[in-house]
């Protein structure tokens, strides 16, 4: 158990706890977090869970695998350090990470 | 107040969002807070899925925000003129909005033997639960339909060590959604994989052994496939019987203008149940899809906050068969012109579907790109030269 902070674009911050296995996306959508859609549900098929990470938690993360990548490239507010939530994994060491969300989803 | 099950629970969740300030109530049928349906003809098909990661939000979340869930309870009557709903327990409950999201039954054989025990049918979880039961090694499995539910069943099937035949009506697969390009694709993926796939094959009854259970299905040129399991799946129509006997209009489907309200400004209808308006259509149509069901929820939701925005969605669709994902935007079936980029052949490749010199559609294979390109041109509308789309030096992303 610990506890991830996502930030919307207009800079609300919601302060949730998650346990270590969900996916980044479904920390969100299990808080009612706005700001990501998931319309897929996390077959990496929507592109709808786009969210941006610190840069020093994007190091942690791993990379976007090729398909994650072609679907992350067209994403409005694409930034470095984007990835789709539903791809990212989270650890017990994610305990006081912060995502940011974009304005808008795919 | 409001009902059922994935285009409610998003409507629920976008009003939690948008800090509604009234009460909800969300009544199924079903024993279960709203869930996925992909998956069951997907990973919770193959065991790879707990149940709980199907639900679309924790029960606990809406009940934390004030509304109520009453599972396990049908909505059986709708008086209009007093504003309540009739419930299976005979409870009646007022409303001031009321939300149709009561989905589509499944489409059932008419054909002599088609209620033996052994043959299903995939629409909720006690299904996918019923089926998965029985898809043991070496059984032989037929399935009616070789539609994207029916071929994703036998993909997951052959996994599983069953011998596994597609018996399909048409003369190819998933005809109804897509074009010929992606149905030879497809038809070629399952034959590889070991698959009897038999097209223009007509089921036209079922045979049983002694203890009732089916054993064969009858097929019109007169033969017999013997079998362990059936799948039926043949399509769904629309679930509209609680809103045609409250007298609202109906026409295979609930008719619900852009704003999703019905014949009665008091009712809404969201989701498989509905057919609606779309400006990327130029009569109403019913989509079955998760993107019509959550897009129409979110426009319910503005409708229900007084903040009402036309429904202008893009249709999309994805199906997983094999290695392979399906994605798919807007809609193909009145095009002029295809253009396929890329070559099936290296399990990588998109057909691009054009109207007058418009993209309409896009049906991309294990091409992401392709498909988030196809989302952003076909929302615009706008017009795209067909030789680029299908050479390999322009980058897609360049045409947006
Ligand atoms: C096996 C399967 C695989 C699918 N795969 C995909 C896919 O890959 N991609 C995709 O986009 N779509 C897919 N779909 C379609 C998608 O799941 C549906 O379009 C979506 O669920 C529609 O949502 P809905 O809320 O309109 O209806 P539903 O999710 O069907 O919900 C309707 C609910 O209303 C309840 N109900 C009906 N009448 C009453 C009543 N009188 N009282 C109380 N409750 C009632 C029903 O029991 C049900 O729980 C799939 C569907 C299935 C069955
Ligand atoms: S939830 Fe659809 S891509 Fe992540």
């Amino acid at each position: 158990m610990g506890k991830i902070t996502f930030i919307e674009h207009d800079g609300t911050e919601h302060v949730v706890e998650f346990e270590a296995g969900a996916s980044l996306m479904q920390v969100a959508v299990n808080n009612a977090v706005p700001g990501i859609d998931a319309d897929c549900g996390g077959e990496c098929a929507c592109g709808t869970c786009h969210v941006i990470l610190a840069q020093e938690w994007f190091a942690k993360t791993g990379t976007p695998g090729p398909d994650e990548e072609q679907m992350l490239s067209m994403t409005p507010e694409r930034a470095e350090s984007s990835r789709l939530g539903c791809q990212v994994q989270t650890t017990e060491a994610m305990d006081g990470m912060t995502v940011r969300l974009p304005e808008f989803q795919m | 107040m409001r009902r059922s099950s994935l285009a409610a629970g998003t409507l629920l969740t976008t009003l939690i969002q948008k800090q509604w300030p009234h009460e909800a109530v969300l009544i199924s049928d079903e024993p279960l807070p709203p869930y996925q349906r992909p998956p069951l003809s997907k990973d919770y098909l193959a065991g790879k899925t707990a149940r709980e990661s199907l639900y679309l939000r924790p029960h606990s979340m809406y009940e934390n925000a004030g509304h109520r869930l009453r599972l396990g309870e049908r909505v059986e009557r709708i008086d209009r003129v007093n504003k309540t709903v009739e419930l299976s327990d005979q409870s009646t409950l007022g409303y001031d909005r009321l939300v149709l999201a009561t989905g589509a039954r499944v489409r059932r054989l008419n054909a002599p033997g088609a209620d033996l025990e052994g043959i299903h049918y995939l629409r909720d979880i006690a299904d996918t639960d019923a089926l998965r039961s029985q898809l043991s090694p070496g059984q032989r499995l037929v399935i009616v339909g070789g539609g994207y539910i029916g071929l994703e069943v036998a993909a997951i099937a052959v996994k599983g060590g069953l011998k596994v035949t597609v018996l399909e009506a048409a003369g190819r697969v998933m005809q109804r959604v897509t074009g010929p390009e992606i149905s030879a694709f497809f038809l070629a993926k399952h034959r590889d994989a070991g698959e009897e796939v038999r097209l223009d094959t007509s089921v036209i009854g079922f045979e049983a052994d002694d203890d009732g259970h089916v054993a064969g299905v009858a097929v019109a040129d007169g033969s017999t496939v013997p079998v362990d399991v059936v799948l039926v799946a043949v399509g769904i129509t629309p679930e509209t019987a609680l809103a045609e006997s409250a007298g609202l209009p109906c026409d295979d489907g609930i008719l619900v203008d852009e704003y999703v309200r019905s014949g009665d400004p008091a009712i809404l209808a969201i989701g498989d149940c509905t057919r609606h308006r779309n400006v990327f259509f130029e009569q109403p149509q019913r989509m079955e899809s998760v993107a019509n069901a959550v897009d129409q929820a979110r426009t319910a939701a503005a409708t229900l906050m007084g903040d009402d925005k036309p429904y202008d969605a893009v249709p999309w669709f994805w199906s997983n068969q094999y290695d392979v994902r399906l994605q798919m935007v807007g809609l193909s079936k009145d095009h002029d012109e295809r253009v396929v980029r890329g070559n099936p052949r290296d399990g990588a490749f998109a057909v691009f579907y054009m109207r007058e010199g418009h993209l309409v559609a896009v049906d991309a294979v294990n091409l992401p790109i392709a498909f988030m390109v196809g989302k952003k041109l076909v929302y615009q509308h706008r017009d795209v030269d067909a030789e680029a789309l299908s050479d390999p030096d322009i980058e897609l992303k360049s045409l947006v």
